[in-house]
């Protein structure tokens, strides 16, 4: 379902060149659930983004449910983004001019397909039902993360990425949202990568990817 | 360490920091200063220029002048009076040809006798030729008429039966206005050949000058009022330097004023900016403030050093102004120059730069207090919560002083510049009304987007047009910035329209365009004729009698004192004043109908038939004069018709479109009474062709010496150009508002770009394309751009009605297709400078966004 090879990403920090992600490799089937791990600064979100097409990566390739990132231009990515894949964020990212139902709507919408019934059942389904039309600024932390969970899987993602979904939560909070990503990632068969801080989220997960100075330290699958 | 010290270092650590984004703050100030700073300092140099120059402008201490050749008495004074020097011209109009070539043209030609100007230099080329003149039978010529005819130096020129070799060009003269020789190039010769043209025949008006030198202890203002009484019944004017100082002064003074004002828009839309860059500014800084307040800052401590980073940009943005506007000034002479009858040096004027650099200090002061104030209410809580919104503090007790300063000072401001109070309170109270309907229309445009968005509207619309609402959005700046720019074009335009289109003196394709005056009653016969033989048509010969006013009512004209210069307001002439309209000849017809251009406004129009040889003339008056004569409806005049006192009574007044290049008249006769009185005729006709028109002139010249004609379309040209000359100068200063207007839409842009590179970056994550990104951006800036246009359009279309009412008294039409091209710049502006502040939008990937926020 997702699998890169050799995959290396190097910043022009001013005259000297970063190398944060370096030559790495694997291969996740569908379904799966892979936690990445490691402390800060060790190239964590980095390689998220690149599995997730957000950036290239200098040298290396990946491959997202059979197909190949690297020959697609931005728009494309964008488009396999929109059909295939999910997002979750640290700080929500939720679009604060939008209603929680139309958050919800806009990965559907912007493929042109008309998503309120989808969008309201999800709703439903993170226990926000009566609050569609609530603004995100009217919404608590944990309530805008569900409703950031809801969206990502609108569009019934092949793989959902989360960047430290339980950062800014307290610990009750945060254990629903995962529980909730976890359910979906059942029902639907979803894949999920998650990057995170959190040891017992990362023991959640089937398979743990532990990364130090932007190489893979650990892999529990090959252990 | 002491308070205000703190408070002063605090500033500078902080605004070092943030210069970047109190950059825009600065930028915000710094086209209204420089626009106020050139324009203050060209009005004070040329008030300067006029004081220094004075009495060349006059050639003289003293002049005498009048349209009737001078009595012996008068001619015995001058003589008198003249003992340090005197000079004659005498002025009047006549075609001027070149035997040699073919064209004709109306020139206005001086005969000049004696040793004028004695201040002052009339400078030719060559350099000798004025001295020269008065020697043989030469003219003198402006290099228009040159143009005009085809000549050159040397050239023989013909007027009317005299013959005259042209020596030079005018280059300059004393006193000298664009607006003189722009209905008719002006020629001057030698004063004892103007008899040899035979041009001064009955009928041609013809003005006679003389000039006075006085001794250096003689006071002319003494003189000129000792004198005055005793020469007002021979119909002579005296004229003193003084005078035409004081004239001058006045409308350099009104044109001073207006220009400022323009510039002072320019400063507020930047007060504007200044509000709406602090306003974000603040926004930014709650945490830092949070923390100061934590660390034991006060409240009051927080302010003044916000207040002084402010204050500090503002003087920054107020003197790169100044040093912009002394560089700017030196441009304004080559703009408006022509029409100014001084030289005006190009030296910054202090006192100006100093003005202006102050105004700029305290709009920037003023206009950040209120945004400023919600600094005061950022609790140290907010430190600790990051989730703090300005918004829900509680609302600052003092926001109400800090709008009265505002307005006030707005109002302090204007009245400066309007040079009084009543003028600086219509304008601010204009500009109030101004940024309220656009203030409105932007909060219901935010209102209106925030209810009633149609849900089935494509994603990226509802989104772009939610951005609006988005919080800290920029909607109101925008609008505001935009808009009165906006407001500003399309008002000074709509205005120069309706000006112009008065002015359309040729207009419609079969309106008259050719002018035949003077023409002596046995000439009739032979010019109608001979544009007829042509080929073209000829309106009715319109008859003209000169006569004067003898009495009103029984009373004498020379027993009645001179009114009050106040007439009825709008009225064209009342600044004439001081009797003239009892006075002056009257150039009257005969007919017994109402012409298109007229309108009777009381009292009715006479029937041919019933008059009764016995009983007064019937006449009609037009309305200013009558006003200025004080008759009415009823009252009885006795007019002195070459000698023949002929008994009138008043039947009705009439309102005359004057810019109807039509003959019209002050005083219409009834037809029966002045057939037998020496008269003139004028005759209209048409000839498309310019070349044929040019033609038939010069024809016209050679065989009738005393007919002048003049075509319509030189006189068009003429007064559009100098329409041009000060609209042009408008406009110079209007476009530092839109400078302005772009600066602070600019920063708001900027102001937002942040949210808008995260919020287009998590769209693509989510899956948008750039297309759909740029789709989203595009959406909101056609929102902004579009009703800050139609707004502006609409309160522009306001504003040019009200000018054309009650200012210019004109009809007021709207040329939808030019105002819509306008508005429609104006909203493809918005749109531009938005795309082009989101492109960043675009470019980044959306991974290095999303890690940075």
């Amino acid at each position: 379902m997702l699998s890169c090879e050799s995959l290396t990403k190097t910043y022009l920090s001013g005259a000297r060149a970063l190398t944060v992600v370096k030559d790495i490799s694997f291969n996740l089937e569908a379904g799966g659930f892979l936690a990445i791990v490691g402390p800060s600064g060790s190239g964590k979100t980095t390689l998220l983004g690149l599995l997730a097409g957000l950036d290239r990566p200098t040298s290396g390739t990946v491959r997202l449910d059979g197909e190949a990132l690297e020959p697609l231009d931005e728009d494309a990515r964008a488009r396999l983004r929109g059909e295939k894949v999910g997002f979750v964020f640290q700080n929500f990212q939720l679009i604060p001019t939008l209603t929680a139902l139309e958050n919800v709507q806009v990965p559907l919408e912007l493929r042109g397909i008309a998503a309120a019934e989808r969008a309201r059942e999800l709703l439903g389904r993170v226990g926000l039902g009566g609050r569609e039309h609530h603004y995100p600024a009217q919404l608590s932390g944990g309530e805008q993360q569900r409703v950031a969970v809801a969206r990502a899987f609108s569009n019934r993602p092949r793989v959902l990425f989360a960047d430290e979904p339980t950062g800014n939560l307290d610990a009750r909070t945060g254990a629903t949202v995962v529980d909730l990503m976890a359910e979906l990632n059942r029902d639907l068969g979803t894949t999920l990568v998650l990057v995170t801080h959190d040891p017992d989220l990362a023991g959640r997960a089937r398979r743990t990817l532990r990364l130090a100075d932007g190489a893979v330290v650990s892999d529990s699958a090959a252990a | 360490m002491t308070r205000a010290g703190f408070v002063v270092r605090m500033a500078w650590r902080e605004g070092r920091a943030a210069a970047r984004r109190l950059a825009l703050l600065t930028a915000s100030i710094t086209a209204g200063v420089a626009a106020l700073v050139a324009i203050n300092s060209f009005t004070d140099n040329l008030r300067l220029s006029v004081r220094e120059q004075a009495r060349s402008m006059l050639g003289a201490d003293l002049s005498f002048s009048s349209r009737q050749p001078f009595s012996a008495t008068v001619d015995r004074l001058v003589d008198s009076l003249g003992i340090e020097g005197r000079a004659r011209i005498t002025t009047f109009g006549a075609m001027a040809y070149l035997p040699r070539a073919t064209g004709a043209r109306l020139a206005q030609v001086s005969g000049v006798e004696g040793s004028f100007p004695f201040y002052g230099e009339v400078v030719t080329k060559p350099d000798s030729a004025w001295r020269t003149l008065q020697r043989t039978s030469q003219a003198i010529v402006d290099p228009s008429l040159l143009a005009a005819l085809g000549a050159k130096i040397g050239d023989t020129l013909a007027l009317g039966q005299g013959r005259f070799v042209i020596s030079g060009t005018l280059e300059r003269m004393p006193g000298d206005v664009g607006v003189r020789s722009a209905f008719g190039p002006r020629i001057f010769i030698p004063n004892r050949f103007v008899g040899a043209t035979g041009l001064l025949a009955f009928g041609a008006r013809v003005d006679r000058e003389a000039f006075i030198r006085l001794a250096p202890e003689q006071s002319a203002q003494a003189i000129a009022d000792h004198f005055r009484p005793l020469v007002r019944d021979e119909r002579v004017r005296i004229r003193t330097v003084a005078d035409d100082r004081q004239n001058l002064d006045d409308a350099l003074a009104r044109l001073g004023n207006y220009l400022g004002l323009v510039a002072l828009i320019a400063l507020l839309l930047g007060g504007l900016g200044v509000a709406s860059a602090t306003h974000v500014f603040v926004r930014q800084k709650t945490e830092a403030i949070a923390v100061l307040r934590c660390l034991g800052a006060t409240a009051g401590q927080v302010f003044a050093i916000y207040v002084t980073q402010a204050a500090a940009m503002g003087l920054l943005g107020s003197l790169a102004g100044a040093a912009l506007g002394i560089g700017l000034q030196q441009l304004l002479p080559h703009v408006i120059g022509s029409v100014l009858p001084v030289e005006v040096s190009s030296a910054p004027s202090w006192p100006a730069v100093g003005i202006g650099i102050g105004t700029g200090l305290w709009v920037a002061t003023v206009f950040s207090l209120l945004p400023l104030l919600s600094a005061r209410r950022v609790p140290p809580l907010a430190a600790l919560r990051q989730a703090y919104d300005p918004a829900s503090a509680p609302r600052e007790p003092w926001r109400w002083p800090a709008f009265a300063l505002i307005a006030i000072s707005v109002l302090a401001l204007a009245s400066l510049q309007a040079g009084g109070w009543r003028a600086g309170a219509y304008f601010a109270g204009a500009i109030g009304v101004a940024v309220g309907m656009l203030g409105l229309a932007a909060w219901l445009l935010v209102r209106a987007v925030r209810r009633w968005l149609p849900s089935r509207w494509p994603y990226v619309w509802r989104q772009g047009l939610a951005n609006l609402h988005r919080p800290a959005n920029q909607t109101m700046a925008v609008v505001l910035a935009l808009g009165f720019g906006a407001f500003l074009l399309a008002t000074l335009f709509l205005a120069q329209y309706n000006l112009l289109q008065e002015l359309q003196l040729a207009g419609g394709p079969t309106r008259p365009n050719l002018v035949l005056f003077d023409i002596q009653p046995d000439q009739l016969a032979p010019v109608s004729g001979d544009v007829k033989a042509s080929g073209y048509s000829a309106a009715d010969p319109v008859p003209i009698v000169p006569m004067r006013i003898l009495s009103i009512r029984g009373r004498a004209v020379r027993d009645i004192p001179p009114p009050d210069t106040t007439s009825r307001p709008g009225s064209r002439r009342g600044r004439q004043g001081g009797g003239w309209a009892l006075r002056r000849e009257y150039r009257s017809t005969y007919r017994d109908a109402p012409t298109s251009s007229e309108k009777i406004i009381a009292g009715n129009w006479w029937k041919p038939s019933q008059r009764d040889t016995a009983a007064p003339v019937p006449i009609s008056v037009e309305a200013d004069v009558a006003a200025d004569l004080g008759v009415r409806v009823g009252d009885e005049m006795v007019w002195d018709v070459q000698g023949v006192p002929v008994r009138t009574r008043v039947m009705n007044l009439r309102d005359v479109d004057w810019a109807r290049f039509e003959p019209n008249f002050f005083v219409v006769f009834a037809s029966g009474a002045l057939e037998a009185a020496p008269r003139t005729y004028v005759l209209l006709t048409r000839v498309p062709d310019a070349t044929a028109r040019g033609m038939m002139q010069r024809r016209l010249a050679e065989r009738f010496p005393n007919v002048t004609t003049i075509d319509v379309a030189s006189i068009q040209e003429s007064i559009e150009r100098l329409v041009a000359r000060v609209v042009l100068a408008v406009r110079f200063v209007a476009l530092f508002s839109l400078i302005t207007g772009t600066v602070v839409l600019a920063g708001a842009v900027s102001t937002s770009r942040h949210q808008r590179v995260r919020e287009g970056a998590l769209l693509k994550t989510l899956g948008a394309s750039r297309r759909q990104v740029l789709q989203v951006v595009l959406a909101e800036y056609v929102a902004l751009g579009v009703l800050s246009a139609v707004a502006a359009l609409v309160l522009a279309t306001a504003a040019g009605w009200a000018l054309a009412r009650f200012l210019f008294d004109v009809p007021f039409k709207l040329p939808l297709a030019s105002v819509g091209a306008l508005v429609a710049a104006m909203a493809l502006l918005a749109v531009v400078v938005g795309i082009w502040g989101s492109l960043e939008v675009v470019r980044r990937t959306p991974l290095e966004v999303l890690r940075n926020s």
